[in-house]
């Protein structure tokens, strides 16, 4: 199905080194550099919800577009066992993810439709752009309230 | 002469074993104190929220009902593991058969109805500054939620933490009813550190710990290792810490950092809590956080 399209290969591949640091493992480096594009696009459409800046239609339905696109790149190689936080340093990725695979599988496909409605409403106004901005945050708390460690 | 020498020494022993025994006894409030207390459930959902309740004391695992008081949940620590017991009001394994003195001597000093103290993993060193009515309507509000029937575990605490009397050491040492921050604030300021000392209990995570496991008030929510995980809590107050008031607020409602990163770990239950609060009480306690760095 589509979770094993999205993720099976996570857990057969191995890292293709071992090294001990996060940023010597380029599927680490590219999974951070992945989250800070979310985080880059999300916040244009979090400051207008806050009111940090006016309203723009176009420029929330381009932040959503992006971020429709973003959270739709395949994952099977950005998560290979062994780069949890019990593992190597620099990563807050909780050995948990890979204990309940399914259930972050599940945590990311409910990110995927959180971001596909807000792409739906971005351009609708502030209001419903707020509601699915909200929406979306809560997708993204659900997974790092489980998975994430505190930063070191 | 050695022979008298042993028998002073063995009264002293008395003595001193004696004072401690009688100096770590357990200690409840003054009965005017809970004297006359009406609660009221409405307003004790308030302090249900700000006082985080069930960020502890909900089931472990993904996705608990908040409002399940059923326990279970496990609390790393130096000393040994604490496990959050069932305050449910159910009448066998939760707190229905308390009285309202009853709940307000647990919260607000750390002693069971049986008369034994409580580890401060429970943060009475916290709600021992709230106001009385706001406990006793606490209590109102959480007879009125869902009874389990989960039994509480035991901790697993090692010797000599196991000694419960010793709490009573610890309490002379380290209760304190007075404020950490005890200048003059504005209004808003003293809600926010009522908010922030006596009921949300930043302080429990965001502050670090001396040796027998108390804060250490000299770098006061300046941030902390994680005593249940990996990582650092970030620091609250102090240079390290750059926020603005509303970065603080607008965090504490929708969990989005100024980067826009979303909260996470142990925080999340927090936001979630605190998000359903009025706005004045998340802007209190960013007023109280500002005012840390003067």
């Amino acid at each position: 199905m589509r979770l094993t399209r999205i993720f099976g290969a996570a857990a057969l591949s191995t890292a293709l080194a071992l090294p001990a640091l996060a940023d010597q493992d380029p599927a680490v480096a590219a999974r951070q550099g992945q989250f800070k594009l979310f985080a880059h696009n999300f916040g244009v459409l979090g400051g207008m919800a806050q009111g940090r800046m006016e309203y723009d239609a176009a420029m929330a339905q381009t932040a959503a577009d992006n971020l429709f696109h973003l959270t739709r790149v395949d994952q099977g190689r950005l998560w290979p066992e062994g780069t949890d936080s019990s593992s190597i340093d620099g990563t807050r990725a909780n050995a948990a993810i890979w204990d309940d695979l399914d259930d972050f599988v599940a945590k990311f496909v409910a990110l995927q439709g959180s971001v596909e409605n807000l792409q739906g409403v971005a351009g609708d106004g502030l209001d419903d752009m707020r509601t699915g901005v909200m929406a979306v945050g809560g997708t993204c708390q659900a997974c790092h309230e489980a998975y994430r460690d505190e930063a070191s | 002469m050695r022979r008298r020498l042993m028998a002073i020494l063995a009264v002293a022993g008395l003595i001193v074993v004696g004072g401690l025994w009688s100096f770590s006894a357990p200690r409840g409030l003054d009965n005017s104190a809970l004297a006359g207390l009406e609660g009221q459930a409405e307003r004790g959902r308030d302090v249900f929220l700000a006082a985080g309740c069930g960020s502890c004391h909900m089931a472990p695992g993904r996705d608990a009902d908040p409002l399940v008081m059923s326990g279970g949940r496990d609390f790393a620590s130096d000393f040994g593991t604490f496990i959050a017991p069932n305050i449910s009001p159910d009448p066998e394994h939760g707190i229905g058969g308390w009285t309202q003195d009853h709940f307000i001597t647990a919260v607000m000093r750390g002693v069971s109805p049986e008369g034994q103290h409580y580890y401060p993993a429970f943060p009475y060193t916290a709600y021992i500054r709230a106001e009385p009515q706001d406990i006793a309507d606490l209590y109102a509000y959480m007879m009125t939620l869902p009874h389990d029937a989960t039994p509480s575990r035991p901790h697993d605490i090692g010797f000599p933490f196991s000694i419960r009397r010793a709490v009573g050491l610890w309490k002379a040492l380290y209760l304190r009813e007075d404020w950490v921050v005890s200048s003059d604030l504005t209004e808003e300021e003293a809600r926010g550190r009522y908010l922030s000392e006596a009921l949300g209990h930043c302080a429990e995570c965001h502050t670090p710990r001396n040796l027998l496991g108390a804060l250490d008030v000299s770098r006061w929510l300046e941030g902390a290792p994680n005593p249940s995980g990996r990582g650092r809590i970030p620091p609250i107050a102090g240079d390290a810490f750059t926020w603005t008031a509303f970065d603080i607020s607008a965090y504490l409602e929708t969990g989005f950092t100024p980067e826009f990163d979303v909260v996470g770990g142990t925080m999340a239950a927090v936001v979630s809590n605190l998000q359903q609060l009025d706005a004045s009480e998340r802007e209190a306690i960013a007023a109280y956080l500002l005012r840390l760095r003067d």
